[in-house]
């Protein structure tokens, strides 16, 4: 074997769990998981449309929605929505350049916590009002 | 610059491809187009719960709503294909790795051409 082809043992960062959980890296995973389910969510809205071409489909289709599966799939759709628009914005500053600072970088954690938070449960209010 | 690469680095010739900044690029201009179009159809959503059929029909109707809907979800799939992207190269490898990533491409493709076309169908009344 050449020195090239040789494997290179380099030093693994020790893993996740033996790290206390911090606001930043606990929004970083938030931010990736809502992305994946939001991806699923955009296939599920596109399903939707195509559902609402047809009475007998939009049926079907509205069945699973009023369940309480359904709702609880809605309802976290839009707290992902939010979250991952409101932390994305924040990755927005970090690429232009801003917020960098630990200080900022928990800051507009919090901002982003809080405002996900209140904007989740607006929605909820209202969409359930409106049932 | 030196050339840290070890020699056979060199010959199998795998570096950028420059493909790494369009992906970027690509990433972060869908996602400013998505902030407006999110807020609207977040917002549509909650404003059509309990809704029936003739009125969620009569909604994705109007011009105005079919260019915001054809926006966010063709915007929204394209996004989400290029972040998922980067979740398969992170967790998986090998030819499972360039399936999935095939496979998710194919799929927000598939389903956005399907989503556009109900939505020109109901607007122009197919």
């Amino acid at each position: 074997m050449s020195v090239a082809n040789r494997p290179v043992h380099r030093p693994l960062s020790p893993h996740l769990q033996v790290y206390r959980p911090q606001l930043t890296s606990v929004l970083s995973i938030l931010h990736r998981a809502t992305g994946v389910a939001l991806a699923v969510g955009a296939l599920y809205l596109a399903l939707w449309v195509i559902c609402a071409t047809s009475p007998r489909a939009y049926v079907t289709f509205q069945s699973f929605n009023t369940s309480l599966l359904g709702r609880f799939v809605l309802g976290g759709w839009l707290f992902s929505a939010f979250y991952h628009l409101c932390n994305g914005i924040r990755h927005l500053f970090w690429d232009a350049g801003y917020g960098f600072e630990l200080k900022d970088a928990y800051r507009s954690g919090w901002i982003v916590v809080g405002v996900s938070l209140v904007a989740t449960i607006v929605s909820w209010i209202v969409g359930l009002r409106l049932i | 610059m030196t050339d840290r690469r070890t020699p056979l680095a060199r010959a199998r010739g795998l570096g950028s491809a420059k493909e790494g900044v369009h992906h970027w690029w690509a990433q972060r201009l869908t996602a400013i187009a998505l902030i407006p179009l999110v807020v609207w159809f977040a917002i549509s959503l909650v404003m059509l719960s309990g809704a029936d059929y003739q009125v969620v029909r009569a909604w994705i109707a109007s011009p105005l709503v079919m260019v915001m809907l054809i926006l966010t979800i063709g915007i929204g799939l394209h996004h989400g294909q290029l972040g998922l992207q980067v979740v398969w190269e992170d967790y998986t490898e090998g030819a499972f790795r360039v399936v999935m990533i095939v496979l998710t491409k194919f799929l927000a493709v598939l389903f956005g051409l399907g989503a556009i076309i109900a939505i020109l169908r109901i607007g122009f009344g197919g």
